[in-house]
């Protein structure tokens, strides 16, 4: 079946907002912090200002007083709000390229160049760069306001801990660190903004969550949310980082209600790099205790989440959903995770692909290996004795997400286990790791399992209107980000409807004929989404059925709010099959799979799509990427010559295998979200191979050949 | 991601070109390909006040044999010598180090010339060229001279080239008889920066014993480098797994790389140890 955004995109006709032109339009620059600490002694414009071709430049004095900082969406909690970022720095710069001023312009030429000549007096501040520093009572606050770098904490906890740890037979401990990296999605932001007649300012560019990015505009605007519009246009890549409300989708609107002329910023590569979300960053200092068959009795962690400068929309979802989803698949007698989000002089983090599970999978899968090799088991078979039965299921883990108890809806992990290793032919590629491979190279296995979550804002919206010719519009409220949710929801909408797929069309992403939406994140869009159209479809039918159908010229529709009970849980199950050169450090993937069950499948194509591009990010984030700050807190892999994304050589092709064993009750479809399992233990899963291969703990991310041959025991 | 404003001519001819040089060469910088200038002025990094794009100059635009040397034109685009089955065969080292360079995207615009003129030391071109004791024909308004590497190669992107002077060719003596090259390099992503890397050319006398080996590296240093105390100690030896190692450690012996996020100098001298080692072996192995 061809997606429904194949023409377009192939074609070259899909429209992205780097497209857009407007009559009268004028270009934005935003001026960046060139220190990562220092507090602003002035900012000269003047000069700036007078060159031909410019129309504004603005700094935080020009803002309306009363521009509130931009709030969390989600995970909040009281204390976060001291940590919040001004669309402008007012006094103090916490990050290096964080916005001071906006420069707008007759062109892109004439906005960089009077960028360049604003004119910033800084004092220079310490730079507080490590969380561990951040954590030391004599290190500079970053907000003083807040007294603490600790923006927020909590414990997630059940049984009694400390009991399983006096009882254990075993105690494995680590100290595991992901490195700070980043979504970075193909096509960076890109905003235009204009002011009609009418007194509505609309924003094209707009992804993700146009809806909720609606409501935080018309706050900071102080407006009615009748007076500001966003649409979506085509969207390369979102992966979390984009599509959230960052200090330019106020910035550029806001010019341009101000100016009364249409403005475009479109973000560069290395403005991306800078502005955007980073993620990732953790640290677990994780314990195991395990009695003498291998059960595991209880799973310990103190969780440092690494926030950057500010505290973003996201709020603390990320190290909330780590904690969460860090027991996984096993059952734990006892559990406790304590939770710091800290301040450092860095870009804001947020979310990306499958986050703060990416490195709570990591962390716990490469500790359960440490375990079996300190007993002598085999660590496919230690992962089995502790998997939570299918009997057991839905599964309270005994954790929560901002409070709402975590109950896992279907599953059969043991089942899925037993078909991954069958299908990836764990038993050969242990043949295949013993043969001898020649000098200085070596081999080894590596498999990780875990459990995802999707459908976080647990409703979404649609409408379904038939015309008179038989031809279906589908109005939702998910977002694309290119992910294929067209294409998805048309399939939905054509089966519960009984019309042709062809002939369903569906619209998204324009607040203004759409009442209200959730978006697209978390993997959400198809299962709530899809549900949603789902319903809204069904009613239609029965409309259909009791009315009889459009004449020529009428329409008919329904529409629906679908309200999930809860999330649901797909899981998943990746294997690795690495060789290692020890005089350089390279790592080959010889073979990678993924299984995942995603309750069901609605679209195959899509869903292997979806895992595969999740290795290809997972894959980046084990070997490759990696945002380095120097000591002054200067971002060192500031473009591409730097940050190394994998490219197609440095994929390998992966094996997937999709079941739909455990169709979720929690929606009329059946589905599990399936956008975040091929990144989610891509991290683990290589790790563990690589360890298995020297022979020795991989204990952080990401395996450059430098760390790979120290660990190795090589000549540096 | 926009450049500063420039001055931009674009010359048709050579002599044209040298008489924007004599005129404002202290000012200028010369646009070949374009894929190392262009991203500099995009970020912001160079700032010329003016730019002479010499790709309309179809004369340096070629690439012959004639009597056992190799002559290439400066703006003979890296597809151009990737794709010349007469330099496979007669010049295979240039065909392996031009694999390395970049994507072909970069390698249908990139030029020889402008790879050499660059002259950043992780580059391929430079390095291979060096191990086959290159000449540089560097030409002004009123005159030209011919250097070696090491004349012109000053440091990390600093060439002896005078704000007058185009590098006009470049030529390459054809290897003799019972030689076997090979290019190694070692990077963290296809097609990305090299870590290290070594250019081997070996020449075998009739008992199959070295009788001349030449070792260009790359990044390991400021410019492409010879390792020269590792080719004398190698003349006369048989090369194999133990003599290669050794020729690599001394080869490594003497350079000091430069450290970056993506390895420490003592990491990338471990590498040229590899590299030299593994280039030495597929080198006698092709002799």
């Amino acid at each position: 079946m061809p997606r429904k955004e194949d023409l377009p995109h192939l074609t070259g006709t899909a429209r992205f907002v780097g497209d857009v032109e407007l009559p009268g339009m004028l270009h934005a620059r935003i001026v960046r912090s060139p220190l990562a600490h220092a507090r602003i002694s002035s900012i000269g414009t003047g000069e700036a200002l007078a060159q031909p071709g410019v129309a504004a430049v603005l700094t935080a004095d020009d803002l309306p007083p009363a521009t509130p900082p931009i709030p969390t969406r989600m995970f909040s909690q009281p204390g976060l709000e001291r940590f919040l970022q001004q669309p402008l720095a007012r006094d103090t710069v916490r990050y290096s390229g964080e916005p001071v001023a906006v420069v707008v312009a007759a062109s892109r030429y004439v906005a960089e160049d009077a960028a360049e000549l604003v004119e910033l007096e800084l004092e220079p501040l310490e730079p507080v760069l490590a969380v561990e520093r951040a954590l030391e009572p004599e290190a500079p606050v970053l907000h003083e306001e807040a007294g603490t770098n600790v923006a927020g904490s909590f414990v997630v906890e059940h049984g009694d801990i400390d009991a399983a740890f006096a009882a254990a037979a075993l105690v494995v401990e680590e100290r595991l660190a992901v490195q700070r990296h980043a979504a970075v999605p193909l096509e960076p932001r890109g905003l235009v903004a204009n002011l009609d007649e009418s007194g509505v300012v609309t924003v094209l560019g707009a992804a993700k969550i146009p809806h909720v990015n609606r409501r935080i505009l018309a706050q900071l605007l102080g407006w009615p949310e009748a007076r500001v519009r966003l649409v979506e246009l085509h969207v390369g890549g979102g992966f979390g980082a984009r599509g959230e409300f960052y200090p330019e989708d106020f910035l550029v609107p806001y010019c341009a209600v101000r100016l009364g002329r249409p403005v475009s910023w479109i973000e560069d590569r290395a403005e991306h790099l800078r502005a955007c979300n980073h993620s990732r960053e953790q640290v677990h200092e994780l314990a195991l205790a395990l009695d003498g068959n291998g059960r595991f009795l209880g799973l310990r962690d103190r969780l440092l989440n690494d926030s950057g400068a500010y505290v973003r929309t996201h709020g603390l979802v990320v190290p909330g959903m780590g904690a969460a989803l860090l027991p996984g698949p096993y059952r734990w007698p006892a559990y406790r995770c304590e939770v710091s989000h800290v301040v450092t002089c860095k870009t804001p983090a947020g979310t990306y692909r499958s986050p703060g599970r990416y490195e709570a999978n990591f962390a716990r899968e490469r500790l359960i290996d440490v375990a079996a090799h300190r007993l002598g088991l085999d660590p496919v078979e230690l992962r089995r004795r502790n998997l939570v039965p299918p009997t057991g299921m839905p599964y309270a883990s005994g954790t929560n997400t901002d409070g709402h108890p975590v109950v896992y809806d279907s599953g059969d992990y043991p089942l899925l286990l037993e078909k991954a290793c069958r299908r990836f032919d764990w038993d050969g590629l242990r043949r295949w790791r013993h043969e001898r491979p020649g000098d200085g190279r070596r081999r080894g296995l590596g498999l990780a399992f875990f459990v995802e979550k999707s459908g976080i804002a647990r409703w979404e919206y649609a409408r379904v209107e038939l015309s008179g010719s038989g031809a279906a519009t589908v109005y939702s409220g998910s977002a694309s980000m290119g992910q294929g949710v067209e294409t998805v929801l048309a399939q939905v909408c054509a089966d519960a409807l009984g019309v042709a797929f062809e002939d369903v069309t569906v619209v998204h992403g324009d607040t203004a004929s759409i009442p209200d939406g959730m978006g697209a994140f978390g993997s959400r869009a198809a299962t709530l989404g899809g549900s949603a159209v789902h319903l809204a479809a069904e009613s239609l039918r029965t409309r259909v059925r009791e009315q009889g159908a459009p004449a020529p010229g009428e329409t008919l529709s329904a529409d629906a709010r679908f309200e999930s009970e809860d999330m649901t849980f797909p899981y998943g199950v990746h294997v690795a099959a690495v060789e290692v050169d020890v005089e350089t450090g390279r790592v080959d993937i010889h073979r990678y799979g993924v299984a995942y069950d995603v309750g069901r499948a609605l679209n195959p194509t899509l869903v292997e799509g979806q895992i595969v591009g999740g290795v290809a990010q997972g894959v980046g984030g084990a070997l490759l990427e990696e945002l380095v700050y120097d000591e002054r807190g200067q971002l060192l892999s500031a473009s591409f010559v730097d940050y190394l994304l994998p490219t197609a050589v440095e994929v390998p092709p992966v094996d997937v295998l999709i079941t739909e064993d455990a169709p979720t009750p929690r929606n009329p479809l059946g589905a599990k979200g399936a956008g975040e399992g091929g990144a989610a233990a891509a991290g683990a899963a290589v790790a563990n191979a690589v360890a298995d291969a020297l022979g020795v703990e991989v204990t952080r991310l990401p395996l450059s050949p430098e760390r790979v041959v120290a660990l190795a025991g090589g000549r540096t | 991601m926009k450049p500063p404003p420039f001055e931009y001519d674009d010359p048709r001819r050579l002599d044209e070109a040298l008489a924007l040089l004599a005129e404002h060469g202290a000012e200028a910088k010369v646009l070949a390909g374009g894929q190392s200038l262009v991203p500099l002025l995009n970020f912001r990094l160079a700032r010329p006040r003016r730019l002479i794009d010499v790709n309309g100059l179809g004369e340096l635009d070629y690439l012959r044999f004639e009597n056992g040397t190799l002559r290439i034109g400066a703006l003979t685009r890296q597809a151009a010598l990737e794709r010349s089955s007469e330099t496979a065969q007669r010049v295979p080292l240039l065909t392996r180090a031009v694999r390395f360079v970049g994507h072909p995207q970069i390698r249908n615009r990139g030029t020889v010339g402008g790879s050499v003129a660059h002259a950043d030391p992780a580059a391929e071109l430079p390095a291979a060229l060096s191990a086959l004791d290159a000449r540089y024909r560097l030409r002004t308004r009123s005159g030209e001279r011919v250097v070696a590497s090491e004349e012109l190669f000053l440091a990390a992107r600093t060439t002896a080239l005078a704000p007058d002077e185009l590098l006009v060719e470049v030529e390459v003596d054809v290897p003799g008889p019972a030689t076997g090259s090979a290019f190694v390099e070692f990077s963290r992503r296809y097609g990305g920066a090299a870590l290290a890397g070594a250019a081997v050319l070996v020449t075998l006398d009739g008992s199959g014993a070295c009788e001349r080996a030449r070792i260009g590296l790359l990044a390991a240093g400021p410019t492409p480098v010879r390792a020269r105390e590792a080719e004398v100690w190698l003349r006369g030896a048989t090369i194999d797994a133990a003599t290669a190692a050794e020729a690599g450690a001394r080869a490594a012996a003497g350079v000091t790389p430069p450290g970056d996020i993506h390895g420490s100098s003592d990491y990338r001298r471990a590498l040229v140890e590899t590299m030299v080692t593994r280039a030495l072996l597929e080198a006698v192995a092709r002799a």
